[in-house]
């Protein structure tokens, strides 16, 4: 068996106050909670405040190349952006990716619920109009293998620059440290 | 390190096309925090009273909170400070929404500008990246069209816009900021940015706002949350809805309008209708609302919703957003009965860029002195008439546009009821009724003297009836109910509890009520207790509606001390921080009294209240006076100014003559004087 967890995303709930991506950010500051900064935030509440959009989406997976076609999408007469529903963090954007860095961000289940820490994520917590909930159950299958931050960050560089780029220069870098 | 703010200010001077990034003296933040105490101090130190509003060497501050972008819940506020051209004197006028943690994101704790352009430009502020940039194209448009533009523009979605509408760039003297649904509105704040050929300023930040305790800090936010979600099931018991909850308040949200409708003045704050909210008018103005709000919208991270997206078929204008009582507003003053005429022409003023208060009073005083002839048909060709139900809704159509643009009576008319009386005479000065200070205040007309108001409403230096008061219901709570309230009532200021406790016990009671109870002395300290919460507020950024403006708020005084030393990492304890408010109130105090302001201008209107006790009045000024350490003449004492830091201050004073050497006793007033008599 394995664990799912869901996070329900009710756009109609939202109203657009973004203390999502503040606790998101905060929760993945170093050292947790010290700084703010909804750049840094793993979910992004894209609006479009005249036409009525407020729709929260969490940083998925990072994808080296773009996808062949974009996509728009119009739901109830209201145009939302381009590739507006999705997760990742990809070349055609700068969605869900460290404004310093420029490595992915993506949710992490704040750090898969901080070691038995939290109850529900960050995001969930704070959104008190539930817009966003949270859903845990059981289903059939094997437990996936999940990358934490850092070898995430170093599989894109890797898909970036080459491995044998990146290893030298992590090799150069540890000598000098 | 610097913890909250970011420690830099962004210098613009228009007239040069200039831009630095100043550093800021951490001493400044421990002695008036941020937000308006900052503001303060920059005004006083920079701007002497010889300056028109309209020079170039008028400052226009956006300031942000202390606390604005740490995880604070509520603390978006940006505090927009100036010279008003209505009132000459400090106009501090506060907006919510986005704008100021964004600012803080881009790595400034305040724009502050001088000079003028030429041409109309917008400031584009990209984090390190500043750009002055022709605004030509967006002459005459309104706030939220060129907000889009910008955004499209500038190929960035989640640029934050602070803009004025054809109001602001007309100088129109009560013209406002806008910001998606808030907006800084008050005192004509839009106007200055308009003479300085200012149409916006554009706010994009990526960077990290810290805050000195993570944990603890964090933990304190969750309080904050948990008491909101308290208070948010648990409304105030025997007040009225509006003021029972949560917010700024929640006039979106809730639909029962009878408090509004009926305590409130209608027309040029002339008529009250208290039989105006039946059965009929209730289902007919929830259908309207109904129809007209899409979705409740909060801002930044706020959880209370206080706006609404406004948009259906038939509207008249394109989809905009409201907060608070301007759907009122514009209904009341024009004697209409139809709350759509509200959010037509609601809309349409925000897209001009006018304050929602001043404005429809402005309109419905034309209206009065056309119907006494002393404006007639020569003055006002084409001036629609009253429509057979009694109301003005097409007058008012007409009048705003013609304000907006400057047009014939409408370039009188633009200047306020003060200014637009005196210019058009004839008797006209008779009907200005409801100005302080020359500007427009809260279209309430009472009875019976209330001693607190009185003194909350007369002496304070926002120089409007509005979001002053807090902390205590407005009348005595029905007896039932009492020990329950007082029960849980954790918000009192420490020493307080019991004088406090016991005045909410027997106010009402058959000896216990206005206007002479409560006494003086107790009077003074409700006073100080609502004024200094609201002082704290704008200097953190916290919003009113979580705080300071709410009976029961999640935010008081015991816990925002904390909050300030957890984020700022500067150790404030609740002694302190009052200290802090106190001060920035004085100097605020200060500014107003280099530029003129005296004993006789803390008053409210006169026909405020039928019934007036000059003598006790007197009294009460007295009080409060002395209890704030003001000489009889409303001049905080050099003994006074010293303790609290402002030594500067009364060196400046002393070397006007405003206070004399060793002598800052002013003349004894005994009668109440001032306002406008009718």
């Amino acid at each position: 068996m394995r664990k799912i967890t869901v996070i329900n995303i009710n756009a109609d709930k939202c109203m657009g106050c973004r203390a999502c991506e503040v606790a998101c950010s905060a929760f993945h500051a170093s050292p947790k909670y010290s700084s703010t900064n909804p750049e840094r935030s793993r979910i992004r509440v894209s609006y479009d405040q005249l036409n009525d959009i407020y729709l929260p989406v969490m940083g998925g997976e990072y994808t080296s190349a773009e996808c062949n076609a974009r996509y728009t999408i119009t739901l109830d007469d209201k145009k939302y952006e381009e590739c507006g529903f999705c997760r990742a963090s990809c070349p055609s954007r700068d969605l869900f990716k460290d404004p310093d860095s420029g490595l992915p961000l993506r949710c992490d289940l704040c750090d898969n619920l901080d070691n038995g820490a939290l109850d529900e994520p960050w995001c969930v917590k704070w959104c008190l109009n539930d817009a966003l909930t949270f859903e845990e159950r059981e289903e059939e299958g094997e437990e996936p293998e999940m990358l934490d931050d850092v070898e995430y960050g170093v599989r894109s560089l890797i898909d970036t620059h080459g491995l044998e780029k990146v290893v030298d220069a992590v090799t150069r870098i540890s000598k000098r440290e | 390190m610097r913890y909250a703010e970011t420690g830099y200010n962004l210098e613009i001077d228009l007239t040069r096309g200039s831009f630095d990034k100043i550093p800021t003296d951490p001493k400044l933040t421990e002695l008036y925090l941020g937000g308006l105490g900052t503001n303060a101090k920059i005004l006083w130190d920079r701007v002497p009273p010889e300056t028109e509003p309209f020079s170039p060497d008028n400052l226009l501050i956006f300031g942000t909170g202390i606390l604005c972008g740490t995880p604070a819940p509520s603390t978006n506020r940006t505090i927009v400070s100036t010279f008003s051209p209505q009132t000459g004197l400090m106009a501090f006028s506060m907006m919510g929404g986005f704008w100021a943690p964004e600012l803080k994101f881009a790595g400034y704790d305040k724009v502050i500008i001088r000079g003028k352009s030429p041409d109309l430009v917008y400031l584009w502020i990209n984090g390190d990246k500043i750009e002055i940039r022709d605004a030509s194209h967006l002459r005459g448009k309104g706030p939220l069209e060129v907000t889009e533009l910008i955004k499209t523009e500038l190929k960035d979605p989640k640029v934050q816009v602070a803009a004025i509408g054809l109001a602001g760039e007309n100088k129109v003297f009560y013209s406002s900021i806008e910001h998606g649904r808030s907006s800084a509105s008050r005192l004509g704040v839009g106007a200055v940015m308009g003479d300085k050929g200012l149409k916006a300023i554009v706010v994009r930040g990526k960077k990290d706002i810290n805050v000195a305790h993570p944990e603890e800090f964090m933990n304190l936010c969750n309080e904050v949350l948990q008491y909101r979600n308290f208070r948010w099931e648990n409304p105030i018991k025997g007040v009225p809805a509006i003021l029972a909850g949560v917010g700024s308040p929640q006039e979106m949200a809730l639909r029962d309008e009878e408090w509004h409708t009926t305590s409130f003045s209608w027309g040029h704050a002339r008529t009250r209708r208290k039989g105006f909210w039946t059965k009929e008018i209730e289902e007919q103005w929830n259908n309207i609302q109904d129809k007209a709000i899409i979705r409740l919208i909060s801002c930044y991270n706020c959880p209370n919703e206080c706006g609404a997206l406004i948009s259906y078929p038939g509207l008249g204008t394109p989809t905009y957003m409201m907060k608070c009582y301007s759907k009122l507003t514009y209904v009341m003053g024009a004697m209409s009965n139809d709350l759509e005429f509200g959010y037509k022409i609601a809309g349409q003023a925000q897209e001009y860029g006018m304050d929602g208060y001043t404005n429809p009073q402005v309109m419905a005083f034309a209206v009065e002195l056309y119907e006494n002839g002393i404006l007639t048909d020569k003055d006002m060709p084409g001036f629609p008439p009253r429509a057979p139900d009694g109301s003005d809704e097409e007058r008012f159509f007409w009048l705003v546009k013609k304000i907006a643009h400057r047009e014939g009576i409408g370039d009188v008319l633009a200047n306020g009821v003060y200014w637009a009386a005196r210019h058009i005479g004839k008797g006209a000065e008779e009907y200005d009724h409801n100005t302080t200070k020359k500007h427009e205040q809260m279209v309430i007309k009472l009875g019976m003297l209330n001693p607190i108001y009185y003194l909350l409403y007369g002496t304070g230096e926002k120089a409007n009836i509005t979001q002053i008061e807090g902390q205590i219901p407005q009348v005595p709570l029905p007896k039932e109910l009492r020990e329950e309230f007082v029960s849980d009532w954790v918000q009192i200021p420490t020493g307080k509890e019991e004088r406090f406790k016991q005045f909410m016990m027997e106010w009402g009671d058959e000896d216990k009520i206005f206007p002479y109870y409560p006494l003086p002395d107790l009077v003074c300290d409700l006073v100080e207790w609502q004024e200094i919460m609201h002082y704290i507020d704008d200097a953190t950024g916290i919003c009113a509606g979580m705080s300071s403006f709410l009976i029961k708020p999640p935010y008081h005084i015991h816990n925002i001390p904390r909050m300030v030393s957890l984020g700022t990492g500067i150790d404030i304890n609740e002694e302190e921080l009052w200290e802090i408010a106190n001060r920035n109130r004085t100097l605020l105090r200060a500014i107003n009294v280099r530029r003129g302001v005296r004993r006789k201008d803390d008053e409210p209107p006169v026909d405020h209240w039928k019934r007036r006790f000059p003598d006790y009045e007197a009294k009460l000024k007295d009080e409060y006076y002395r209890f704030k350490g003001w000489n009889s003449d409303g001049i905080p004492t050099e003994e006074t100014l010293d303790r609290l830091g402002l030594d500067y201050v009364a060196k400046d004073l002393k070397e006007r003559g405003i206070l004399s050497d060793g002598k800052t006793e002013g003349a004894l007033e005994t009668s109440s004087g001032g306002g406008s008599e009718k």
